[in-house]
């Protein structure tokens, strides 16, 4: 039984000005251990889908239909305390912002206790040791000195890691990491990546890492989700889809990365601009943009799976 | 000052040993205790660029990369204008603009980095456009809305959205507006600071080709800011990395990406994610960035570098022309019995 | 797309360029916004009504109430409903002690009242404004001066100032404006300045530097306009302020002379007969002035959502 299997999932936000779909009919699963690297750009729904997962959806927003099974446990409509027992003991979620987890006023030495203590029963000495060794497991230098900063004395990358570690710190089966490192240096970045990588690698957790740069998730994820407005319009392994995508969409953003063999020639661009979600065209969203689009696009391309790739298009490459 | 094989280049924008620190004032209190010799805290300098000695050659596009606190985005400002230069100077096609004028903002434009925050948010799009152009006297206010619409053709947008506000458009489409902005003034040069930073993968393409077709036909010349080295190494002729308000590498862009030389040069472009680069298992560089308030003794990288030796924390190297146009900062070119790994050796 | 020499021919916007929103002018939005609002709009008409009674009082009142050839001992204190002698003029909201018609005594008094409510605001909106740009604009020593002032002003309970200031200037509508507009300016300065700080450090005002626009045309062409949304909200707040303000005044014998009264002096000279039953001298334009008071706040906190409606709770 995969870990997560989420189904049909759909999210929407009743704003004044109309019903944004900000998910419709989400679908894909994680099997145990595995990585799952989400891609998209802005408006694809791919933060929407973080925070669905996870039931932090408020209103105007609700998840409006779909099944969310955790373990074979059906998330969707559980109780508060259900989800409790949860968040922060199975799955755990790190955000962009690290300050997003993070309590200004409170040590971080405190925090993590606090996460350790509120899920388990354990001795003080137990949780300081606990809250020592995440500490140490995301590379944070001098643990036993760190642990009485407060988050503003400590810079953008090991708030990061401290956010992670409150993620770890009760094992949890699966990490969700909304565009953990999109705000840090480049080589802060690098660090993270290879941490989580080994951390997930030896601790069996379970990983979707969601974020707009395809590059970044290249080596780290096994599977691969391609949104767009809202639809997963393309998914596979990663390597495989990266390679020889199926969906035109998935070719664009792949060809208009810019990189040295474009040196002075002009990149490859995606015509026109993501649609807003509140005008949505009818059918194919990504059809006014297609090179490909044929009259069948303005109806909702279905998934078409062959068992390890799936896609939505009526006229696929390849 | 840079030689260059065949093609002679003339030099449009040079800066020499220019610097930039800002200090905290003192309260009147901690004044008071130094002048009657009690402790005080002392009075906190940020040197955010020093010594940095650019040319900039008609109609090239120069790189300059790093990451954050390397002072990066507060040489551009310096250089349209926007931020005095605390020592150093600054010339324009001969002209020493070390002090902004007018004349700095006519030849020297900026494209910002945040297309939510560069347009005046109760501005319709005509007069962002051409407040400034207007005001300078390039154009009278009679031809204002001709010149708009032109200038709105030649960034790719409709000519009708002159009449419309920033909040209808997208982020690609306001970055257009700036761009138009900046060429309003007609200037030669422009600095581009994080310009594609904010957009979609999608846009930046757009926007990038955008840069490249008005170079071509305007014949314009840049400085490309920008922490990611891919769209640098694409758009880039030359490329300049910067740490901690220094320049520690010059050289012309496949120089830089194929041997780069500074320790610190290796490391960022070992660790930043690139779709074509070969799977290498490469531990990433450790430590972080360190505070401006704080600077390492010698040379800021050593408490990072792979390869430091003693001399790296009492001595800061200088930035040496190695071989043709290729200028590193660092002690293991001078070494006398140790050659400098090359990047492909170290892995 | 792109071209070199291209004049102004039109360009169909790129393929897949999501079509833009039609244009909406900010005050149109503003309006359907506020609209939505059942009190919102409860509340606007309300002081509509109020704004045209006190505009166009010397026609619609039925009796100029200070007009001495019009008004006769003789008909004082007569209940709500009842008739003169000659039964020519019907007193709906009856009469005080000096006969004057309790109705049209309250149309000239809500003409008062609003009136300097609304002039003393918008002339402290003036000052204040300018006095906030200076600061914010000029920053250093400037800046702390004037600062400095608006914080020992703030910090003074406005009715003590007032009272000083008519102390010290005496009777008169004029006098009692000036009192005001000083009281008032104070509120002001500190949120554009705080508003034009913010501001300035946003990067639109970096790039009209860049472009070498000079500061003082920054200053008002470019900062002042983005500050100006949530003054319109501080603006009426202040309305409602100088108002009771007056009516303050105006009860305890000081600013207004009897000549001109606002509300709150009718009030004032109308508490002497609640002891003897005959309320209406004082109820009456004690319930007016709540309806003036409360349908400026309501216009005020419903504009303040309507301009950000994030704030809706």
């Amino acid at each position: 039984m995969a870990l997560l299997e989420v189904n049909d999932l759909v999210t929407e936000f009743h704003t004044e000005e109309g019903v944004a779909r900000a998910l419709d009919n989400v679908s894909f699963t994680l099997e145990r251990g595995k990585v799952l690297g989400i891609v998209g750009e802005s408006g694809s729904g791919k933060s929407v889908t973080a925070f669905s997962l996870m039931n932090l959806i408020d209103p105007p927003g609700k998840v409006a239909g779909g099944q969310i099974l955790f373990d074979g446990e059906e998330l969707r409509g559980a109780s508060a305390r259900r989800w409790s027992e949860l968040r922060g003991t199975r799955m755990a979620m790190v955000f962009q912002d690290p300050m997003m987890s993070l309590n200004p006023v409170m040590k971080i030495g405190s925090q993590l206790a606090e996460t350790v203590a509120i899920h388990t029963k354990a001795t003080r000495a137990d949780i300081d040791e606990r809250v020592y060794q995440a500490l140490k497991r995301v590379g944070i230098p001098a643990p036993r000195e760190r642990m009485k900063s407060y988050p503003h004395e400590l810079s953008g990358g090991m708030r990061q890691r401290v956010a992670i570690a409150n993620a770890i710190i009760n094992n949890p089966d699966l990490i969700i990491a909304d565009e953990p490192t999109t705000a840090l240096d480049v080589t802060i970045q690098a660090q993270i990546l290879y941490e989580m990588q080994n951390l997930a690698r030896e601790s069996g957790t379970a990983l979707i890492w969601i974020t707009h740069d395809i590059s970044v998730v290249k080596d780290l994820a096994d599977d691969l989700c391609v949104m767009y407005a809202g639809r997963i319009i393309e998914r596979g392994p990663v390597d495989e889809v990266i390679a020889d995508p199926q969906h035109p969409y998935t070719r664009g953003l792949i060809d208009s990365l810019p990189h040295a063999e474009n040196h002075g020639r002009r990149l490859y661009s995606i015509p026109g601009a993501t649609p807003p979600l509140l005008a949505l065209p009818a059918g194919c969203s990504f059809a006014p943009r297609c090179s490909r689009a044929g009259r069948i696009c303005n109806q909702i391309p279905p998934v078409v799976t062959d068992g390890r790739r799936d896609h939505r298009c009526f006229h696929p490459l390849g | 000052m840079f030689s260059s094989p065949g093609l002679i280049m003339t030099t449009m924008l040079q800066t020499t040993h220019l610097s930039k620190s800002f200090s905290y004032k003192q309260g009147s209190l901690s004044r008071v205790a130094g002048k009657l010799g009690l402790p005080a805290k002392e009075q906190q300098k940020v040197h955010a660029v020093s010594d940095v000695s650019l040319s900039v050659k008609s109609g090239e596009v120069l790189g300059l990369v790093g990451e954050s606190g390397c002072g990066k985005s507060t040489v551009g400002r310096m250089i349209a204008g926007l931020l005095p230069a605390t020592s150093g100077s600054l010339s324009f096609n001969g002209q020493d603009m070390t002090r902004p004028t007018v004349d700095t903002h006519l030849n020297i434009q900026m494209v910002f980095q945040n297309p939510y925050a560069s347009l005046n948010p109760r501005q319709r799009i005509d007069r962002v456009i051409s407040e400034a152009a207007v005001y300078h006297g390039l154009v009278e206010k009679k031809q204002a809305p001709a010149f708009v619409a032109s200038l709105l053709a030649q960034v790719g947008l409709d000519p009708s959205y002159a009449s419309r506000y920033p909040h209808q458009f997208s982020g690609g489409q306001r970055q257009r507006i700036a761009i138009a902005r900046a060429l309003a003034l007609d200037p030669k040069f422009v600095v581009c600071d994080e310009a594609v930073s904010a957009l979609d993968v999608s846009v930046q393409a757009q926007i990038l080709n955008l840069f490249m077709d008005l170079r071509a036909s305007k014949g314009l010349t840049y400085l490309f800011i920008s922490h990611n080295l891919a769209v640098v190494e694409y758009i880039a002729d030359r490329v300049a990395i910067m740490y901690l308000g220094r320049i520690v590498e010059l050289a012309d862009t496949r120089s830089v990406f194929s041997r780069p030389n500074h320790p610190y040069t290796q490391a960022l472009i070992a660790d930043a994610p690139r779709l074509n680069a070969k799977v290498v298992e490469h531990r990433p560089i450790q430590g972080e960035l360190p505070s401006p308030l704080h600077p390492p003794t010698g040379c800021a990288f050593h408490p990072r570098c792979p390869r430091a030796m003693a001399r790296c924390s009492s001595e800061r190297p200088a930035l040496v022309e190695l071989e043709d146009g290729h200028w590193s900062a660092c002690h293991l070119n001078d070494a006398v019995n140790s050659h400098p790994l090359t990047f492909q050796e170290m892995q | 797309m792109m071209m070199n020499d291209i004049d102004a021919k039109a360009i169909p916007p790129e393929r897949g360029e999501p079509p833009l929103a039609a244009p909406e002018h900010p005050m149109r939005l503003l309006a359907r916004r506020y609209l939505k609002s059942r009190v919102g709009t409860g509340a606007a008409i309300l002081l509509l009504l109020i704004t045209l009674i006190a505009i166009f009082a010397p026609v619609i009142a039925p009796q100029d109430p200070y007009d001495l050839t019009k008004v006769s001992i003789m008909e004082a204190e007569r209940r709500p409903g009842e008739s003169s002698a000659d039964g020519r003029m019907l007193y709906l909201l009856g009469t005080d002690g000096a006969g004057r018609d309790m109705l049209s005594a309250i149309f000239y008094g809500l003409r008062i009242s609003l009136g300097i409510g609304v002039i003393s605001a918008l002339a402290a909106l003036g000052i204040g404004t300018f006095m906030g740009l200076l600061a914010a604009h000029f920053g250093g020593r400037v800046d702390a001066v004037i600062m400095r002032v608006v914080d020992v002003q703030l910090s003074l309970p406005t009715i003590l100032v007032a009272l000083v200031l008519l102390a010290v200037l005496g009777q008169g509508v004029d006098k009692t404006l000036m009192a005001l507009v000083l009281v008032q300016w104070a509120i002001f300065a500190r949120n554009v300045r705080g508003a034009a700080l913010v501001e300035r450090g946003k990067e639109y005002i970096e790039a009209a530097l860049g472009q070498g626009l000079p500061a003082r045309r920054i200053m008002f062409r470019h900062v002042l306009p983005n500050c100006m949304a949530p003054l319109i909200v501080t603006t009426t707040n202040q309305m409602a302020n100088a108002i009771t303000l007056e009516a303050t005044m105006s009860f305890l014998g000081i600013g207004l002379p009897q000549t001109q009264p606002s509300l709150g002096l009718l009030i004032s000279n109308g508490f002497d007969y609640m002891l003897s039953n005959q309320y209406w001298i004082s109820v009456f334009p004690g319930v007016a002035l709540v309806l003036l008071v409360v349908s400026v706040s309501l216009v005020g906190d419903r504009l303040r959502v309507a301009l950000n409606p994030k704030l809706d709770s």
